[in-house]
C-alpha cells in the first residue's frame, strides 16, 4: 500500500487538488443569480471574502503603477508637449460658445418636453449625484472585461450602481471592496442592459461578447433598424437612467445561430478599452439637480433674448404676415374668395385677389377699352367699369 | 577513463529558488497581467501567469510543486476577473504538472525546445478553459476560437523566451 502511494504520489496529488477545485465549482455554481442577467452569479460569503483580499493585495501595487504612470504623462503633457496649445485653446473657445448658442436652442425644447412630461406624469430620472473614479487595473485576461477603480465603499459606492463617462455608458459596479471596486464593462459576456433606438423607439436588451462586441439579439428583423441609428438606455433594467447613451449601430444582419433573430452589432460610444476616469451614479431624482436646474435656467434666458432680439429685426423688416388674420383682419378669412391658388388647409400659399376700387381712373383695371375697339385718331376717353372684374391669374 | 559520480542526472538540473523570488515573480507577472492591458490593451491576449507557472514547474521539475505553484496562480488570477473560483486553478494545475513531467524528458535549456513547450502548453490551458467552461459550469456562450488561441500560443512563446532568461538568473542549484 505504501509503495502504491509512493509510486503514484505525483497523479494522486493532482486528481486531490483538481478534485478540490471541482468540488469547490460545484458549490459556487448553487449561488443564485444577481442583476439584470442570468449568466452572472453571486459569490458566496467566503468566496466574496477570497476575492476582497486578492483585490486588497493587488490594488496598492495598482495604485502605485497607476499614480508613476499619470505623473509622467503630466510632466510629459503640462511641461513638455505644449505645442498648439494656444490653437488649441482658441478652437476650444469657439465651441464653447457655438456650444451655448445650440443650448440656448435646445432649452426651449427641453422646457417643453418637461412641461409635456409633467403633464403626462411621467416619472424622469435625472442623475443626482456621481462619485469620479479612476481606472487603476483591469482583470488581466481578455475573456473576463473587468476594470479596477480606486474608490470603493468608503466613497458610498455599492453594487449594481451605474458607470458611465461624458460619452456614455461603461457598465456596472460588481464587487465593492472598502478603497475599491470591480466595474463589470458592458460588453462583458455576462453583462446586459435595456437599451432602446433613438428614432425607431424600438426596445432590446443588449449584451456583450467574448470578442468584447456590443450586440443586440432579441429582435425581429425590421427594416427601420439601420446602421447609425444611436441606441440609448431604456431605464427598464433598473440599473441605469434612461437616455445614457450606449453606441451606434454598425451592422444589421441575420443571426444564423438564432433565427429568425437579428444580431445587432454596436460600436460603443465609450471607449471601453482605454479608460482612464469614469463616473458612478449614486443617485438619481425625480427633479433636475440644481446645477442643471441653473443652467436651464441661463439657458432660456438667452433663449429669450435671443427671441426678442430676433422679433425687434423682425418688425423693422418688411415681410409677409404669419397668419392671415393678420393679413386680412379678424372677419376676413383666407379662403377662396380672396386668395388665388395655393395649397389647401396652408395660409398664404396662394396669391391674393385684386381687391374692388373705390375710386376708378384711366389706371384702374378695366377702365382702357380693348384694342380691337380703339380707332386711329381717336380721342381715348376713359371708361368707367361697370362692375369690377377682377383679374384672374392663372394658376 | 570516465569520470563516476554518485549525483544523477535528475538531482544535477533541479533548480531551487529564493523564497523571495519563489512568491514575488509570479506575483509581478500577475500584476503585471493586470496593469499592462490598461495602458495596451492588446496586450490582454498574453498569458503571464501561465510563462510563470511553466518556467518553475519546468525549473524545478518536481510534479507537485508545478501543480500546486500552478494552482495558487490560477486561484490568484481567478479572483481578479468574474469566473468562479477554480477555472484557472484547475487548468493551470494541469499544466504545470505536465510541464514539470516534460521537464525530466526534454532538455529545457535550449532555445527551441523551450518554444515548442509554451507553444503547446498554451494551447492546452486555452483547451482546459475550454472543456472547464463547457462541462463543468454548461456555459455553452463560451466559444472555441482556434485562431486567436493559436496567436495567444505564439505571443506567449515569444514573451517566454526573454522572460525565461531573466528569470534563470534567480535560480540556484540544488
Amino acid at each position: 500500500m505504501e509503495s502504491f502511494f509512493s509510486r503514484f504520489k505525483n497523479s494522486l496529488v493532482l486528481i486531490a487538488i483538481v478534485l478540490a477545485q471541482v468540488i469547490a465549482l460545484a458549490v459556487q455554481v448553487q449561488q443564485p443569480t444577481r442583476g439584470f442577467n442570468p449568466g452572472e452569479a453571486s459569490d458566496g460569503h467566503h468566496v466574496a471574502l477570497l476575492r476582497r483580499w486578492i483585490t486588497a493585495a493587488v490594488t496598492p501595487f495598482e495604485r502605485l503603477a497607476h499614480g508613476t504612470g499619470l505623473r509622467v504623462r503630466s510632466v510629459w503633457s503640462g511641461y513638455i508637449d505644449l505645442r498648439h496649445t494656444r490653437q488649441q485653446n482658441q478652437a476650444l473657445r469657439n465651441d464653447v460658445a457655438r456650444l451655448r448658442e445650440e443650448q440656448a436652442a435646445f432649452a426651449e425644447d427641453a422646457a417643453q418636453g418637461r412641461r409635456l412630461q409633467a403633464l403626462l406624469a411621467f416619472k424622469q430620472q435625472y442623475i443626482s449625484s456621481t462619485v469620479a473614479a479612476q481606472v487603476i487595473g483591469t482583470s488581466g485576461s481578455d475573456r473576463s472585461r473587468i476594470l479596477i477603480i480606486d474608490k470603493g465603499s468608503d466613497y458610498g459606492l455599492k453594487p449594481e450602481q451605474p458607470v458611465i463617462t461624458p460619452d456614455g455608458a461603461v457598465g456596472k459596479l460588481r464587487d465593492v471592496f472598502p478603497h475599491s471596486a470591480q466595474v463589470l464593462l458592458i460588453n462583458d459576456p455576462t453583462s446586459g442592459a435595456g437599451v432602446i433606438l433613438a428614432s425607431t423607439r424600438i426596445r432590446g436588451i443588449v449584451r456583450g461578447s467574448t470578442e468584447g462586441l456590443l450586440q443586440i439579439k432579441n429582435l425581429m428583423p425590421d427594416s427601420r433598424i439601420l446602421p447609425g441609428e444611436q441606441v440609448v438606455t431604456s431605464g427598464g433594467d433598473m440599473v441605469f437612467p434612461r437616455g445614457v447613451p450606449v453606441g451606434v449601430i454598425e451592422s444589421v444582419k441575420p443571426d444564423p445561430q438564432h433565427q429568425p433573430y437579428t444580431a445587432i452589432t454596436i460600436k460603443p460610444m465609450a471607449n471601453l478599452s482605454r479608460l482612464e476616469e469614469v463616473l458612478v451614479i449614486t443617485g438619481t431624482s425625480s427633479t433636475l439637480p440644481p446645477a442643471a436646474q441653473q443652467d436651464a435656467a441661463a439657458a432660456e434666458a438667452t433663449a429669450a433674448a435671443a427671441q426678442k432680439a430676433a422679433d425687434l429685426n423682425a418688425e423693422k423688416l418688411p415681410s409677409l404676415h404669419d397668419d392671415p388674420e393678420a393679413a386680412f383682419g379678424p372677419d376676413k378669412p383666407a379662403d377662396a374668395e380672396t386668395t388665388v391658388g395655393g395649397l389647401p388647409g396652408i395660409p398664404n400659399s396662394g396669391l391674393p385677389k385684386v381687391k374692388p376700387v373705390v375710386h376708378p381712373d384711366k389706371y384702374s383695371p378695366g377702365a382702357t377699352p380693348p384694342a380691337d375697339e380703339l380707332k386711329p385718331g381717336a380721342a381715348a376717353t376713359p371708361q368707367t367699369p361697370p362692375e369690377h372684374k377682377p383679374q384672374e391669374t392663372p394658376q | 577513463m570516465a569520470e563516476h559520480s554518485y549525483t544523477s542526472r535528475r538531482e544535477l538540473d533541479q533548480y531551487g529558488f529564493h523564497p523571495a523570488v519563489t512568491l514575488l515573480a509570479p506575483l509581478v507577472c500577475i500584476l503585471l497581467q493586470a496593469v499592462l492591458p490598461k495602458m495596451f490593451p492588446w496586450l490582454a491576449i498574453l498569458d503571464l501567469p501561465l510563462i510563470a507557472t511553466i518556467f518553475f514547474a519546468v525549473a524545478r521539475r518536481s510534479p507537485i510543486a508545478g501543480t500546486v505553484t500552478g494552482t495558487l496562480i490560477g486561484l490568484f488570477q481567478d479572483g481578479l476577473t468574474n469566473h468562479h473560483f477554480g477555472v484557472n486553478g484547475i487548468a493551470k494545475g494541469i499544466v504545470g504538472y505536465i510541464a514539470a513531467s516534460i521537464g525530466f524528458a526534454v532538455d529545457v535549456e535550449n532555445v527551441l525546445n523551450r518554444i515548442l513547450l509554451v507553444f503547446s502548453l498554451s494551447l492546452l490551458d486555452s483547451g482546459l478553459l475550454y472543456l472547464i467552461e463547457h462541462w463543468l459550469l454548461a456555459n455553452m456562450t463560451y466559444p472555441l476560437e482556434p485562431l486567436h488561441e493559436l496567436i495567444r500560443a505564439v505571443a506567449n512563446s515569444v514573451i517566454a523566451i526573454p522572460l525565461f532568461y531573466l528569470l534563470d538568473r534567480f535560480r540556484t542549484r540544488e
